[in-house]
């Protein structure tokens, strides 16, 4: 039993996992007020739209890409969200699924052209934020009611941000984790030259990953205006580096297809608490993002020293 | 169909061109059902480019592949090649690190889908893992990334024999034993011959002669490319089947006289070297001005035991298995990963080694650049009119004279060549081997590995690899083709 | 002149040539539509404010260079940082500039330790390792430069402001800088060595190539050309600011691949530095003169980019 549980593979596993337990004990130790419906529920309430854009990045990082351009596309549908799903719902559905195509267009150029797509998802980071200044060019907007509705929603006992991260985290890791399409997904990430011998398309692949990673970018901007009932079209920046970010801590690696919905959810988590706990020390939010770096480089630190302990065994 | 046995694949001509390089020339073979056909051959004589295109992954330039009485040469792929119920195990593994071995088996099965998918993929490799390697101690939810490299193996095997709604009848098998120790490659060819029994086909690919010969029914032999022999398995032995492979040793490139005859050891040891995993055995020994031959069959360790010199002479370290003593450098067997710089012109090809010494001030001197270049154009009699042209412009064997002359003009004693002749014309070989052989007289240290019975002719001392191992050695009056082959196929302890 | 045809044909094979016709183009419609009207005080702004795209662009190019998967994202907080830092140092007065200038140059070689420490120790890749040391990095300067709006040293702030003959004194710095680093690139040991190891990491460590010490001096070269970045920067614009680094990041890569720099390394391309990055300011400001929005300049920046860098393909498959 302990061999299994000092195994670098157990410890790999439970890695992010444990990293968001410490973090939460030591949250609750230092202000035990937060430890209640209320306290939690402030604390986590970024958590859905982080969690949401995390896993889009998840996507695309499984099929060994990277999204420099999911903030601003974050942006952009929290801005559509505001606007013309409201004045024309209609019409604002079409721009959001829309946004979901061109999301598959730069998969298959990708894969095409075999282009980095860190450059390509460089410029869309452009072209989203100037789409989003065109449709809102000053902040505001107001989100449609039903999306406020349902995230202001107040369940019993457990709150909103907590069941709701746990749905994310279930139905993502049911569908590529679980479903036989994702084996192949996940595959063509870990051995595309594999995939293809099988007879699979890599090219739809690589098409349905990058739309699987715009709708979910889709769903993270709409869940952020429910929170913020305005739009803006800064108002996700940063979530490309927290996205990046969140994938790494939930022990997803850069090339390989070795990824972990539940872990990504439980990386977003992390590093949404990570702004609390700095407050609940005293201290100064300006260290807010050297933290989220910091705790960064401590579990990449602590992979590392797994990894070593892996290749001597 | 002439035949009782029904006829699963027939090639007739079958071509495939990479570049300039001619793979495949006209290959004619067939598998009936029920059989089990060896193919032997040296390295690049095409087999696993055969087996590629019959496998669909790759297409062929031209010539007949009839399937089961179909001719599908105009549209053969990976499905097609599935649908026919034709498998191949490729020799680099073909499995998804990250994925388990239960969503491995699912990769290749399009019917493994649905509700309880899952349970189905486990039990159907299960199943086969206990059929074929009883005892195999592997779970069908291990990741396949955190398996041993002979495990991965037996999951590759195991999975092409696996049968859901696809049917099965040959399953290419290449080289499928390299990374199983004994007892596992006996309970592979055991169920070989069991899967023969029941009127499926195999292809076995290997380098074990033994192997080929005992379990086949029948040996296709290629050669650059073509089928050269093609017999029942019972009228082959080994001594027959080395000399089918074997290259034809032409007249003047027999042993080439060495009218200094050096005595070993007279001169002082420049290198020593033992290979990391080797606990015992023959210790590589080179002496100053030798022209040392590393043999054997290709990948048996000799590539591994130049880049541990390399290495250590690198880092200036000196441990109980390598010392070297003096500046090295390499020339790569494999140009376009190891050697080249594509986008730089042959002049900077050549110097980038020995540009240290051209350094004035803070700056490299251009002149010296060009003068370097305009020596080894001539002295190596690269062809080309301008050494600032880009060095893709030059031909393969063009190509490897600058890859030559960036070693020989550097400031090494010692030169390591991992058998850098692949794919060389034999005008531009008989060049280098002369100088070689001068450099050689005038003080330099060679290291050979070649795969070449032709090369290792121009060497002083040989040691032969197999397994990762040196398993012997021969001084150069003692130098026989059937000695090196035999070596070669030694199981290595 | 006239250049004859071979010399012509030779020159437009160069990759950056593009680069300076699109930035031709550009300006001839731009003053077009002007009517000819500040023509020349165009060509001014640009040469200031493309100088200090060229600065961190020059770093960012050596580390792509080198390489796939080499990139610097810790430019931006690089520029904070340092910005902020030697302002405070400095304090308004020339007293301390001499001290101000190393204390920059310190931050850059700091930060680049740290981003090729954490590349190499913790075995991550460059893009997660400079992202991470971003955070630290932003982190430090927003702690140190809060509500901090010290001017710049008046020596720095004319010095960064001069002009000679219309052209700005610090664009011929960069210039000269630029020169240099092109030297550096083609003609020392050091940026032959960038060349061989973005062309194949293998092959160069086999030429007797110290690869981690080359790739370590070029993180070091991306840190201290940010930094002085964030120097000039505050002297230019009358004091540090915590954001001014920003548009920094997409910026340097953004030059690097349209002044035809191969993102799969080892073609460097310094002249198309400047190109790219007067291309890519005259482009705005000549959507700008056309009356298009914000985000019109945007959208088509990064079209722009998408554009360029499908047309120049991915070339070779990374391995």
């Amino acid at each position: 039993m302990w061999a299994y549980l000092s195994s670098p593979r157990f410890l790999r596993s439970i890695l992010p996992a444990a990293s968001l337990a410490v973090l939460l004990a030591a949250i609750f130790y230092i202000q035990p007020r937060t430890m209640s419906y209320f306290g939690l529920k402030l604390m986590l309430q970024y958590a859905v739209p982080i969690a949401l854009a995390t896993i889009a990045q998840m996507h695309i990082i499984t099929v060994n890409d990277l999204d420099l351009s999911i903030g601003p596309f974050v942006g952009l549908t929290a801005c559509i969200g505001a606007t013309l799903l409201v004045s024309t719902p209609l019409l604002g559905l079409l721009a959001l699924a829309a946004c979901i195509g061109v999301y598959a267009g730069l998969g298959a150029l990708v894969y095409w052209r075999n282009l980095p797509s860190i450059v390509v998802t460089l410029g869309m980071s452009f072209v989203w934020m100037g789409l989003s200044v065109l449709i809102l060019p000053t902040p505001g907007g107001k989100a449609p009611v039903w999306i406020k509705a349902i995230m202001g929603y107040e369940f019993p006992f457990i709150p909103l941000p907590i069941i709701a991260a746990t749905t994310i985290a279930l139905v993502v890791h049911q569908g590529l984790m679980h479903s036989s399409y994702g084996a192949v997904l996940r595959g063509a990430g870990g051995n595309p030259k594999a995939i293809g011998r099988a007879g699979w398309s890599l090219l739809k692949s690589k098409m349905l990953m990058y739309a699987l990673g715009g709708f979910f970018g889709v769903l993270s901007g709409l869940s952020l205006i429910g929170l913020t009932s305005a739009a803006d079209a800064h108002i996700a920046d940063r979530y490309t580096l927290y996205s990046i970010a969140g994938v790494i801590l939930g022990g997803g690696e850069f090339v390989g297809g070795r990824v972990s919905p539940i872990g990504a959810v439980l990386g977003a988590l992390t590093l949404t608490l990570t702004g609390s706990f700095l407050i609940f020390m005293k201290i100064s939010p300006d260290w807010q993002i050297g933290a989220q770096g910091g705790i960064l480089i401590i579990v990449l630190a602590l992979r590392a020293l797994i990894k070593r302990k892996e290749a001597m065994s | 169909m002439s035949t009782a046995r029904s006829r699963i694949v027939d090639l007739k001509d079958v071509t495939k061109k990479f570049g300039a390089v001619r793979a495949l020339v006209g290959v004619n073979a067939h598998v009936d059902a029920g059989e089990c056909l060896g193919l032997v051959g040296h390295n690049g004589a095409g087999k696993s480019t055969l087996m590629n295109v019959l496998a669909g992954t790759l297409s062929s330039d031209d010539g007949v592949i009839t399937i089961h009485g179909q001719d599908l040469a105009a549209h053969y792929n990976v499905r097609q090649a599935h649908r026919n119920g034709i498998r191949c195990v490729f020799q680099e593994l073909s499995l998804c690190p990250n994925l388990t071995v239960a969503e491995n088996v699912r990769v290749l099965h399009t019917a493994l889908k649905g509700v309880g998918w899952k349970q189905r993929a486990r039990r159907l490799i299960r199943d086969k893992l206990e059929e074929i390697f009883p005892g195999h101690g592997i779970s069908t939810d291990d990741v396949v990334g955190d398996l041993s490299i002979g495990k991965r193996q037996m999951v590759e095997i195991a999975r092409a024999f696996t049968v859901t709604t696809e049917p099965l009848h040959l399953v290419i098998l290449d080289e499928p034993t390299s990374s199983l120790d004994g007892i596992t490659a006996k309970q592979l060819l055991k169920h070989v011959r069991k899967a023969v029994s029941k009127e499926q086909s195999c292809i076995l690919i290997s380098h074990l002669l033994g192997e080929v010969l005992d379990y086949s029914d029948r040996i296709l032999v290629m050669k650059d490319g073509e089928v050269v022999a093609e017999r029942p398995a019972s009228e082959f032995t080994r001594d027959s089947l080395v000399a089918k492979m074997g290259t034809v040793i032409e007249e003047g490139s027999a042993k080439v006289e060495d009218p200094a005859h050096k005595v070993r050891g007279t001169t002082p040891l420049m290198v020593r070297a033992q290979d990391k995993y080797q606990e015992t055995g023959v210790e590589l020994l080179a002496y100053k001005g030798e022209i040392v031959g590393l043999a054997g069959l290709a990948g048996s360790g000799q590539t591994r035991t130049l880049i541990q010199i390399y290495d250590a002479a690198i880092k200036g370290k000196r441990t109980e298995k390598t010392a070297v003593e003096g500046p090295v450098a390499l020339i790569a067997g494999d140009r376009q990963t190891d050697g080249i710089f594509p986008l730089w012109s042959i002049s900077q090809n050549v110097c980038i080694r020995s540009l240290k010494r051209m350094v004035k001030g803070w700056m490299i001197d251009p002149a010296q650049e060009d003068a370097m270049a305009e020596k080894w154009k001539n002295k190596i009699k690269i062809k080309t009119m301008n050494m600032d042209d880009n060095i893709l412009s030059l031909s393969g064997g063009n190509q490897q004279k600058a890859l030559f002359a960036r070693a020989l003009g550097s400031d090494a004693e010692i030169v390591l060549m991992d058998d850098p002749m692949r794919g060389v014309d034999i005008g531009t070989k008989l060049e280098v081997y002369e100088l070689i052989r001068t450099e050689a007289d005038s003080g330099r240290t060679f290291l050979w590995n070649t795969t070449e019975m032709e090369e290792l002719n121009n060497c002083d001392y040989v040691y032969i690899f197999s397994e990762g191992k040196i398993v012997s050695e021969l001084a150069r009056d003692d130098l026989t083709e059937e000695k090196v082959l035999r070596s070669s196929f030694e199981k290595g302890n | 002149m006239i250049l004859k045809g071979p010399a012509l044909e030779r020159l437009f094979k160069k990759p950056w040539i593009w680069s300076y016709l699109g930035t031709l183009i550009v300006w001839l419609i731009t003053v077009s539509f002007t009517k000819g009207q500040g023509a020349g005080d165009i060509i001014t702004a640009a040469l200031s404010f493309a100088t200090f795209t060229v600065i961190v662009g020059l770093g960012q190019m050596f580390v792509i260079t080198t390489g796939p998967g080499n990139i610097d994202l810790s430019i931006p907080a690089n520029i904070a940082l340092s910005g902020a830092v030697t302002m405070k140092i400095m304090d308004g007065t020339n007293d301390m500039l001499v001290v101000g200038f190393l204390v920059a140059m310190g931050c850059g070689l700091l930060v680049g330790i740290f981003n090729y420490s954490l590349i190499r120790i913790l075995k991550i890749p460059p893009i997660i390792a400079t992202l991470s040391s971003s955070f630290l990095v932003l982190s430090t300067a927003i702690a140190y430069g809060r509500g901090l709006k010290v001017k710049p040293p008046p020596f720095l702030a004319d010095f960064t402001t001069e002009m000679v003959y219309g052209v700005p004194m610090l664009a011929l710095v960069v210039i000269g800088l630029a020169f240099g680093l092109s030297v550096v690139l083609h003609r020392t040991l050091y940026g032959r060595s960038v060349l061989a190891i973005g062309q194949n990491m293998r092959a160069a460590r086999l030429a007797g190539i110290n690869v981690e010490r080359i790739r370590f001096a070029t993180y070091v070269l991306s840190g201290l050309l940010a930094s002085l970045c964030g120097l000039a920067l505050a002297g230019f614009s009358g004091g540090a600011s915590l954001n001014m680094g920003e548009e920094y990041l997409l910026a340097s890569i953004a030059v690097v691949v349209i002044g035809g720099t191969s993102v799969a390394g080892g073609r460097a391309n310094v002249p198309g530095i400047w190109g790219a990055s007067l291309f890519m300011f005259l482009l705005v400001t000549m959507l700008n003169t056309l009356g298009a929005s914000g985000g019109v300049r945007l959208i088509m920046t990064g079209l722009i980019i998408i554009a360029v860098i499908t047309a120049a393909g991915g070339e070779k498959q990374q391995h």
